[in-house]
């Protein structure tokens, strides 16, 4: 048997002032999350996936079966596609009680109503909601309403669940939660989920493949390690928090468009990326003579507190962000303004080709 | 404060400038805000102002020139119907409203009323949906169309009803023709007269109510697996529910005072066709008394109406 992928599409939306290209495969199982900025196209996709937004090139294949194909004027409607949706607020009916709501797909798809609703009940019981079966949406706090929103997706047995924003309705504290939950729930689902976010963290904790989209485009995909590790747009490397260069490489040296060169343990040729962390950036008052050849002027544009750490924003040759103490920006007597020497040692960076 | 500074300007030859702002609130007291001032005002002006804190910031200040007509078109709306319940012969009321006549006329009223907004439910609902959920080809004009009853003097609506449905009528001959089915001047006319009037009332109100639902949930539905029916029956119309009960009873109110229509298209005999405005009407010529009691009866369910609806209706949008 040849192994066909669960999910093979080649999605292609038409708007006035944007057009959406994106080509997506997932294996049974797999879960991919769809990444990138505001306006990327992500819903898009989603409601392109769900039916709810007909292609206008390309194809839809889920097991086998051909969904949409504008080729051929195919387009099978949302409401006959094996797909379940997480809405990004959820849109659990106001008038239905959890468990109705839930029920409402198996109703849908036939079965008689006792059944439906056995079958909701113990959809919520997974979810640990089985106390508020009888508990109309208004009355459910977020968290809450986020996985009867769940089960009444899974509830359809879809064999592709689309998550819009799953955790973006949720305040910090439950976020943490959820997510951990969620990531169960979606380690359990066997057949193709699809999420789309905008939080990189959401997206490496819940998937096994990201898919970063800018402009209706794939720019990048692959593991969540990979894309931390090797990020190939600004917006994924800000993303990840690291700063990322690119340029010629010619053997450990990297010469950038402006002529700046950076000294790298990797040893390649051609064009390359370069990344190091912030925290790999160390300031000085004067210029130093340590070892680190990347050692450059810089001016401190901004500070901002991170946790336990100072983010700063430095302009000059090389525009970087850095990672200090407190005690080192009290030290260096630090200010927007203040002109610094970084340096930064070759063997923090990391170079790969472009 | 500097509310009472402002207000100070407002009143002309007025020592405090409490007065419209304790005026607007309460309409008995509306005299001395455009009166001259006098001692027993302030301590009312002050318990008003510690009343209503926020209410007075805006109806500080309100210019003559448009509190004297917003007050004279109150009373041009209120006096008519204090008039009403002054003449109202209440000694002699419970046998005006126990005669026959008076509860033929109510009964058909209510009967006819209530089944006009029944055919006004059937159509106008889907009709709404159509309106506010389909990409229709030249939904604008039908929509004006749909609204034209609403600004049509109902007399021309019923002469229309009468060109299409009479017996005669291009629509009405067949009827008659093929099915032996007579419609003007019965109560079913009365009933066709009453939901043609009373139905664009429904249907606006319907529209709206889905325009202002969230379309998602019908995406939703269907992404659930229901069809576009099933998430209309299951999904939408819960949702709009309350628009569908708001716009009914309208409907139903306007049938019940519906005349014009029906005396036209459905005539004036009484127990088949009489309803209670065509009563009313009657009366007048008759016996007034009777004509008044006639009209309390109505003008009580219309308040009962406006309390159904005062949430819908009366808070501001």
């Amino acid at each position: 048997m040849t192994t066909v992928p669960a999910l093979d599409a080649r999605l292609r939306v038409d708007r006035a002032a944007f057009t959406l290209d994106l080509a997506l495969t997932a294996a049974p199982g797999e879960v991919i999350a769809l990444l990138g900025p505001n306006g990327a196209g992500k819903s898009t996709a989603l409601r392109a996936l769900a039916g709810l937004l007909p292609l206008t090139g390309g194809h839809l294949r889920l097991d086998g079966r051909l969904l949409a194909h504008p080729g051929q004027h195919l387009h099978t409607p949302a409401e006959e596609r094996p797909v379940g949706v997480v809405f990004q607020d959820y849109l659990l009916f106001p008038h239905l009680s959890a468990l109705d709501n839930v029920a409402f797909g198996p109703r849908c798809q036939g079965r008689p109503k006792r059944a439906a609703r056995a079958e909701a009940a113990a959809w919520l019981e997974r979810m640990g909601l089985a106390d508020h079966a009888a508990a109309r949406p208004g009355s459910l706090s977020g968290g809450q309403a986020q996985r009867v929103a769940l089960a009444r997706a899974l509830a359809v047995r879809p064999r592709l669940l689309l998550l819009d924003e799953p955790l973006a309705a949720l305040d910090a504290r439950t976020r943490l939660d959820v997510r951990a939950q969620l990531r169960r729930h979606l380690a359990e689902f066997e057949a193709v989920a699809v999420l789309v976010t905008h939080d990189p963290l959401d997206a490496m904790v819940l998937a096994d493949r990201l898919v970063v989209i800018e402009g209706g485009r794939e720019v990048q995909s692959g593991t969540p390690a990979e894309i931390a590790r090797r990020p190939r747009t600004d917006y994924i490397a800000r993303l990840v928090g690291l700063n990322l260069y690119q340029g010629q490489a010619d053997g450990h040296r990297v010469t950038l468009a402006d002529g700046t060169v950076l000294a790298t343990t990797e040893e390649l040729s051609g064009s390359a990326f370069v990344v190091f962390p912030p925290s790999a950036v160390t300031l000085h008052r004067e210029r130093p003579d340590s070892s680190a050849r990347n050692v450059w002027e810089a001016e401190v544009t901004g500070l901002d507190l991170h946790g336990d750490q100072v983010r700063a924003d430095l302009t000059g040759d090389l525009p970087m962000a850095a990672d200090l103490t407190p005690a080192a920006v009290a030290e260096l007597d630090l200010a927007p303004g203040t002109r610094v020497w970084v340096s930064v040692k070759a063997t923090q960076t990391h170079a790969y080709p472009a | 404060m500097s509310d009472r500074t402002t207000g100070s300007d407002a009143g002309p030859g007025d020592d405090r400038g409490g007065a419209p702002g304790a005026g607007v609130g309460n309409p008995n007291e509306t005299g001395p805000g455009t009166g001259t001032g006098t001692e027993a005002l302030p301590p009312g002006a002050a318990r008003a102002r510690k009343a209503l804190p926020r209410r007075r910031r805006h109806t500080q200040r309100v210019p003559v020139t448009l509190l004297l007509p917003a007050l004279l078109g109150l009373a041009f709306l209120i006096l008519p119907l204090v008039g009403l319940l002054i003449r109202a012969p209440w000694s002699t009321l419970s046998d005006q409203l126990t005669s026959t006549a008076v509860w033929e006329a109510l009964r058909l009223s209510l009967v006819c009323a209530t089944a006009a907004t029944a055919v006004s439910l059937v159509l106008g609902v889907p009709l709404a949906w159509l309106l506010a959920r389909t990409e229709l080809p030249g939904r604008r004009v039908i929509r004006a169309l749909v609204t034209l009853p609403l600004v049509l003097p109902p007399v021309v609506g019923g002469v229309a009803l009468l060109l299409v449905l009479g017996r005669r009528g291009i629509v009405g001959s067949w009827l008659d023709s093929t099915f032996g089915i007579t419609l003007p001047f019965t109560t079913t006319g009365v009933v066709i007269a009453e939901a043609f009037v009373a139905m664009p009332f429904l249907v606006i109100s319907v529209e709206g109510a889905l325009r202002a639902a969230d379309p998602r949930y019908e995406e939703a539905a269907a992404t659930l697996g229901a069809s576009r029916l099933t998430a209309f029956r299951r999904v939408t119309l819960p949702l709009i529910a309350p628009g569908i009960a708001a716009g009914a009873v309208l409907a139903w109110a306007r049938a019940l005072g519906e005349f014009g229509a029906t005396i036209t298209f459905a005539g004036n005999f009484p127990g088949r066709t009489q309803t209670m405005p065509l009563a009313v009407y009657l009366a007048m010529e008759s016996d007034p008394e009777a004509a008044i009691a006639l009209s309390l009866v109505l003008l009580v369910v219309s308040v009962a109406v406006l309390v159904g609806l005062r949430d819908r209706w009366m808070s501001t949008p």
